[in-house]
């Protein structure tokens, strides 16, 4: 395919925004090299519409429209904001890597190594010239337009790595906040952890007053060793006019478990796609993702599970609540590869919608070509049950604190999913203000 | 003083259909009234009416509680003004803990009525006398509400939340439905020790069995969507002997 032909407007926009952004992006040599095929690669199709199948529900030419200039790294009055927006995020005592407009800000972050753990910024690990290995960083076994955007403007991110037999309480907390209007971030990290390793990643998304209209394309790769145990929680509270892309690649070895929890409650467009590989025999995964969505809010949740090995177990669980005219995606593909036997995998899609006018699709894919194998997929969408509206009126709540713990009682299973009292107290917090905030 | 429950010439309907045609009944503070019937003759519905389920069109007639009109309340309202519907099948309410739940719904009421909210020990410690006096295990208040509850449970229950809530008037829909002898009997030594001079229960039954337990002071005779005989507690040993044939016959 000709790469001029599929140039739109936007396409020649954004070749001026990659130039303008160039002389700022970390690296050079095969870094820039490896830049330019990932931007080559995304200008092949540019942003994804409804015609590629796996974007078809969540249509970024329409939804998205553009994409940003690149966001100016921040000054001193951004990271003053952004310490604010930090402080008030009471999430306990985590170890905090706080990136400000798509730029680690060492300040408000704890870089010491310690207990199994080390930290680097991406940003300098790219620009290392020492470093043989740097461009692979920006590389990914996933073809995804969207991660080949990231890849090409990535500005910075971390790099975290968990010796083998680290048993780490305090959780590893990656913070994004965004302080800047009508701009993007990219950012990319990549979290290593060894064998018979047992850690807990959170990830938090937010913004301070002034940023509005702004993007936020991130990309997190982690590899789990065998007989591991990764916690990780995502909580993503961006702003509701801003638009949030989001990928997770993730490898899991043997004998290992992944529990992974997200909540979305921002985002006019939002979109958080996983690609999870259970590389290893006799694996665990657990998948609990929320959306809670209102006024004209569009969530995509997309999990691709590639069961590589035999013995492995997969759980996910898919949770919508919609108000107005919110709409809601999940896409649930499972691959079950040949040699991958006793595989059980099972996908579960519950949507409540509380207005006519709100919308959930479930797509769920099972492609499976072992022959002793569980695999199933279920969906269920409704309305709150107005039996138990009525039980509850009678007992003295009054309708919305009614509906409000009906709500709560709907995605509870998924919140009990988090093991970390702490980190459950977070969520359930993002899904109370999302609660007190309905008209 | 009005009375507790003043009933005027009710008549409702639920889509085309009326189902009460003009019912009038009062209820004094400290009585315990039963309102017996055979099936679809609107006892039910009576009680929906009085707790305010959607669904029934008020088309006549008015129900004032303690001299206010209730009709213009919401059912939120109404339980925290003193109205309690036992429900003949109490709905189960998976992810919601019966702790949690006793604790907000009183704590709305106490809030509707300006009260100030209980607070967390006072509460646990409340609930747990009460719930020890009607033999109601720990376990069963940590688990969601009603979930997984036997049918004696259930309506065990409804009882602990009338003894915390104390509403003025309870209305007991069918509680003997599903019960046998000894759930019936705890559940009703529940309901005894709640009587009191300020406060008025409407026992809702089909049969005589549960009023050996809960002793009324009145019976009223309902068929086809009105009262057609009102007596002591001794009418209703006469129904149990002589059946409802005759009072349908009276209401045609």
């Amino acid at each position: 395919m000709n790469v001029a032909v599929a140039k739109t407007t936007t396409g020649a926009t954004l070749d001026g925004t990659f130039a303008a952004a160039r002389g700022r992006l970390p690296g050079s040599g095969p870094v820039t090299q490896t830049r330019q095929r990932a931007y080559d690669t995304f200008s092949v199709s540019g942003l994804p519409n409804r015609r590629v199948e796996e974007w078809k529900y969540t249509d970024l030419r329409k939804l998205l429209g553009d994409v940003a200039p690149l966001a100016a790294a921040p000054d001193q009055a951004a990271l003053d904001e952004a310490r604010k927006a930090v402080a008030a995020l009471k999430d306990g005592d985590t170890q905090k890597l706080v990136l400000v407009d798509g730029v680690l800000a060492a300040d408000l972050s704890d870089l010491s190594a310690g207990n199994g753990v080390t930290v680097h910024a991406l940003s300098a690990v790219l620009a290392d010239d020492a470093s043989a290995a740097r461009a692979d960083l920006l590389l990914s076994k996933v073809h995804d337009p969207m991660l080949a955007l990231n890849a090409a403007f990535a500005t910075d991110g971390v790099i975290i790595s968990v010796a083998d037999g680290t048993d780490r309480e305090k959780p590893l907390q990656i913070v994004h906040v965004t302080t800047k209007p009508k701009a993007a971030s990219f950012t990319r990290s990549l979290i290593r952890i060894g064998n018979n390793a047992k850690v807990t990643l959170v990830e938090t998304f937010v913004a301070t007053e002034a940023a509005k209209a702004y993007q936020v394309h991130d990309t997190t790769v982690i590899w789990v060793g065998d007989h591991s145990d990764l916690q990780h929680v995502r909580v993503m509270e961006d702003a509701l006019d801003a638009a949030s892309i989001a990928s997770a690649i993730v490898t899991v070895g043997a004998k290992s478990k992944f529990n992974t929890f997200s909540l979305t409650t921002g985002g006019s467009v939002s979109r958080y796609q996983s690609f999870i590989t259970l590389a290893g025999e006799g694996t665990e995964l657990s998948t609990n993702s929320i959306h809670l969505l209102r006024g004209q809010q569009h969530g995509d949740c997309t999990f691709v599970i590639d069961h590589a090995t035999p013995g492995c177990l997969s759980r996910e669980n898919f949770r919508a609540v919609l108000d107005d005219r919110a709409h809601s995606v999940f896409q649930g593909k499972i691959n079950v590869h040949q040699i991958a036997q006793q595989t059980d995998g099972k996908m579960m899609s519950r949507a409540l919608l509380l207005s006519d006018d709100a919308e959930i699709d479930n797509k769920p894919e099972l492609e499976i070509f072992a022959d002793d194998v569980q695999c199933g997929h279920g969906a269920t969408v409704g309305a709150l049950d107005d039996s138990l509206l009525f039980y509850l009126r009678a007992r003295g709540l009054p309708e919305k604190e009614a509906q409000a713990l009906l709500i709560q009682a709907f995605v509870g299973e998924a919140l009990e999913s988090i093991v970390n009292d702490d980190l459950r107290d977070v969520a359930i917090g993002a899904a109370e203000r999302w609660l007190g905030t309905r008209a | 003083m009005p009375a507790l429950l003043e009933v005027k010439n009710l008549q409702v309907r639920v889509e085309d259909r009326e189902i009460l045609h003009g019912l009038t009944m009062t209820v004094n503070a400290g009585e315990v009234h039963a309102i017996m019937g055979p099936n679809g003759s609107g006892k039910s519905t009576l009680s929906h009416v009085i707790a305010g389920k959607p669904g029934y069109e008020v088309t006549g007639g008015e129900i004032l509680f303690k001299g206010e009109d209730l009709l213009e309340m919401e059912p939120d309202e109404r339980a925290a003004k003193g109205v309690f519907l036992a429900f003949q099948y109490p709905v189960e309410i998976p992810g919601v803990a019966t702790m949690t739940f006793l604790r907000t719904a009183l704590n709305a009421q106490r809030k509707a009525r300006g009260e100030e909210e209980f607070s967390t020990p006072d509460f646990l410690k409340k609930v747990r006398e009460v719930a020890a006096s009607l033999n109601i295990p720990q376990d069963m208040l940590r688990r969601g509400v009603n979930v997984g509850f036997s049918g004696g449970e259930k309506k065990r229950n409804e009882v602990l939340q009338m003894a915390l809530f104390q509403p003025s008037l309870c209305i007991l829909d069918e509680m003997d439905s599903g019960l046998d002898i000894d759930a019936l009997r705890i559940a009703s030594e529940g309901v005894n020790a709640l009587r009191s001079s300020d406060r008025a229960m409407v026992v809702i039954t089909h049969y005589q069995r549960l009023l050996n337990y809960i002793v009324p002071d009145h019976v009223h005779v309902m068929s086809k969507g009105r009262v057609v005989k009102t007596g002591g507690k001794e009418l209703a040993l006469e129904l149990e002997a002589s059946g409802y044939t005759q009072y349908e016959d009276a209401a045609a």
